[in-house]
């Protein structure tokens, strides 16, 4: 008559978060009393186990389960609310500016606090182009690392590199910032800077004067705080590759470079892009390394010796000592535009993925 | 029980000692500049007057002004002259207390020449205009007769938070050069026409040390603590001037008879042969009458405190004291605190 799913499932059945400890067992007994004499064992299949019957004693599985469900919704829907919030508060407090400026708040290049006129884009600027040249520098050396961690590095090696890997992570930013300062800023100028200029100067990125704070010394500050994030992650991201996959590709005659290109690096690619987003997303947020490295001159310029600023660091040089409604609201309007740029940059990162992949079957790595 | 008695003992001294001794918590907000010695007075003040604790937060003059304003604390502090607007603008009358004075001195790190440069302001101002870019420059020449410099590119290095540092500094350049007053101005945070920006004092000394050719400014107290050479500067009678608090104390003392009621005055560039040219009073902002009386009348205690005692601290720390014609006027305003 029944099939043993149908017998059970009274025990999943809705019931009122009250009578259910008492129901489960009624329920139970009755199809117990039902159960065919011909069928092996039928009592035997319908009775709960011993776990589910000492569940029951314990607790109401059914208001529990629902409690626990409706606790998990509550916590992913206030992230809605706490982002709305956000915008919501920096929109109100960033009015005065909004108004007197408007769009031209971000296409504007003058900040002077003096004469009260106040523009976003040489800090747009520099919050984009000291992210973008921090990830074309980690990228390819976390990649690697990470490579190599997985296929390549024998094992006595792997431990220690893996612990430096995720030690460079827990290393607060001020002490990146000093570091910066004290061993890097003249590194850069006296070593790096000189034959930067004489082997890629033609390019125009890398031009006399270079004091050795400026927008690269910051962008190299942050390819060292990221590198970390993107390593581990697409690390962890390949390892999930089955191995099943990289065997076949070499059961077919593929060489190792082969393998890691079409087994591993291929169906990994939505994890690493993934990987370097949250890098990203760091490197956009960075405040205190950065404004102890980048020169904090609001300049636009192609050279990347040349000072920059950005976003973050402006908001944590003048808000103390802000006075006045339209600088202080311009500031916060700062924050915002910070926050918009972030948006822009990940919807930007999620689109070239889509592009990458559409019409593909999906691998998942 | 011991315990009760105990308790009970003591809430009877309380009582019989009087109503004077009520406790009094006092908060203050602003500025970072004078926050060692104010840190120092205030906790000097609670233990010879127990019952009273003021509390000082160093957020920055800007904060400070703001939040007295807004009745958040107690009292403020600023090193920057509140503007009219800022004056209307407060829920609280507001009485300005100069309490002690603080400069601005030139640092460099020049290879090859020795620790004692002089400049004039006017040679300062250009060189952060841009209009001065090589060491070996005619007019820094003409400052230091006899020093060979180098053909080296000067980089101008500038504090790039807010900070009174700023103002005092960007205030004494607009009144010795019209070009940087139209082009810059004096404010905590200014648009520098070139250089680069670095974060405190300690970013500022940092950058210097490491940076062959560059130029820049720190706070007085913060060059002599950390033993750093800085330079002479020209002041208004033609005199190459260094920095102390003595220097810096005459320049108030020579601007004490100009000095309005309400003590909002800079005194940059002020006259007298022995006067340093960048310095500044810094201010305490006390709402007066203030919403509490109680809490008026522990600040006018302390700051007939501050005069009396808290001065003789003041050079001790590398504060300027007020000079004696300055603070005879302040006793007479502090007597109008209630």
């Amino acid at each position: 008559m029944d099939n043993p799913t149908q017998e059970i499932k009274p025990l999943v059945e809705p019931a009122t978060a009250e009578n259910a400890p008492l129901l489960i067992p009624k329920l139970v007994m009755s199809d117990v009393a039902h159960g065919s004499p011909d069928s092996p064992e039928p009592a035997r299949s319908s009775e709960p186990s011993v776990v589910r019957k000492f569940l029951n004693e314990k607790s109401s599985g059914k208001l529990a389960d629902g409690t626990f469900g409706a606790l998990m919704l509550v916590c992913a829907l206030s992230l809605f609310f706490i982002v709305g919030l956000i915008v919501y508060v920096l929109v109100m407090n960033s009015r005065p500016s909004l108004h007197a400026f408007g769009f031209k708040f971000f296409t504007h290049s003058v900040w002077d606090p003096v004469s009260g006129e106040f523009g976003a884009l040489p800090f747009i600027w520099g919050t984009l182009v000291s992210s973008l040249v921090a990830l074309v520098l980690a990228v390819p050396l976390a990649l690697c690392t990470a490579i190599f961690l997985l296929e390549i590095c024998p094992q006595p090696l792997r431990a220690p590199i893996s612990f430096l890997t995720e030690f460079l992570a827990a290393i607060p930013s001020v002490v990146y910032g000093l570091w910066g300062v004290f061993v890097l800023v003249p590194f850069m100028r006296d070593t790096a800077g000189p034959f930067l200029e004489k082997t890629l100067g033609w390019t125009g990125l890398f031009v006399e004067p270079n004091f050795g704070v400026g927008m690269f010394t910051a962008s190299v500050i942050l390819a060292i705080m990221i590198f970390p994030v993107i390593s581990s992650i697409s690390r962890d991201v390949m390892r999930a590759v089955p191995v099943s996959q990289k065997e076949a590709v070499l059961a077919l005659g593929a060489t190792r470079w082969e393998m890691l290109r079409m087994g591993v690096l291929r169906n990994a690619r939505i994890g690493i892009v993934g990987a370097v987003i949250l890098g990203l997303g760091r490197a956009l947020g960075e405040t205190m390394a950065v404004t102890m490295v980048i020169g904090n001159h609001p300049d636009i310029s192609k050279n990347l010796f040349a000072p920059g600023y950005t976003l973050a660091s402006v908001i944590a040089n003048e808000f103390t000592e802000a006075t006045g409604d339209l600088y202080l609201s311009s500031l916060i309007e700062i924050g915002l535009a910070l926050f918009l740029v972030t948006i822009v940059v990940n919807a930007i990162a999620r689109l070239l993925v889509w592009a990458v992949t559409r019409g593909q079957s999906q691998r998942h790595a | 029980m011991k315990f009760n008695l105990y308790a009970a003992a003591l809430l009877a001294s309380v009582l019989a000692t009087g109503a004077s001794i009520q406790a009094q918590n006092l908060t203050g907000a602003g500025a970072t500049f004078p926050n060692p010695i104010y840190s120092r007075w205030f906790s000097e003040y609670a233990q010879e007057h127990p019952g009273v604790h003021i509390n000082y937060q160093s957020v920055g003059s800007g904060a400070g002004i703001q939040q007295v304003s807004k009745k958040v604390v107690d009292f403020g502090a600023s090193d920057a002259i509140l503007t009219d607007q800022q004056l209307k603008d407060s829920q609280v009358k507001l009485t300005l207390i100069p309490t002690v004075l603080g400069a601005v001195v030139p640092v460099y790190n020049v290879p090859g020449v020795g620790s004692d440069l002089k400049f004039s302001g006017d040679v300062i101002a250009d060189i952060y205009l841009g209009k001065i870019t090589n060491w070996n420059d005619g007019r820094i020449k003409a400052d230091n007769p006899g020093v060979n410099f180098p053909d080296k590119r000067i980089l101008p290095v500038y504090r790039a938070e807010g900070s009174g540092t700023n103002f005092i500094f960007t205030d004494y350049l607009s009144k010795v050069n019209p070009e940087f007053k139209t082009r810059v101005g004096a404010a905590a945070s200014v648009h520098w026409p070139l250089g680069i920006g670095a974060k405190g004092n300690e970013g500022v000394a940092g950058m210097i040390r490491n940076t062959p050719g560059s130029f820049g400014y720190v706070e007085l107290i913060y060059a002599v603590q950390n033993k750093m050479s800085y330079g002479d500067v020209k002041n208004a009678a033609g005199k190459y001037v260094k920095a102390s608090t003595d220097s810096v104390s005459a320049a108030a003392a020579a601007s004490a008879k100009v000095i309005p009621s309400d003590y909002r005055i800079s005194i940059t560039n002020a006259t007298g042969a022995g006067s340093y040219p960048i310095s500044s009073f810094t201010w305490l902002l006390i709402p007066n009458p203030s919403p509490d009386s109680a809490k008026g009348k522990v600040l006018h205690d302390f700051l007939v405190w501050m005069l009396e005692k808290g001065q003789s601290e003041a050079a001790g720390m590398t504060y300027a004291p007020l000079p004696k014609n300055v603070a005879d006027k302040v006793r007479a305003t502090i007597n109008t605190v209630k």
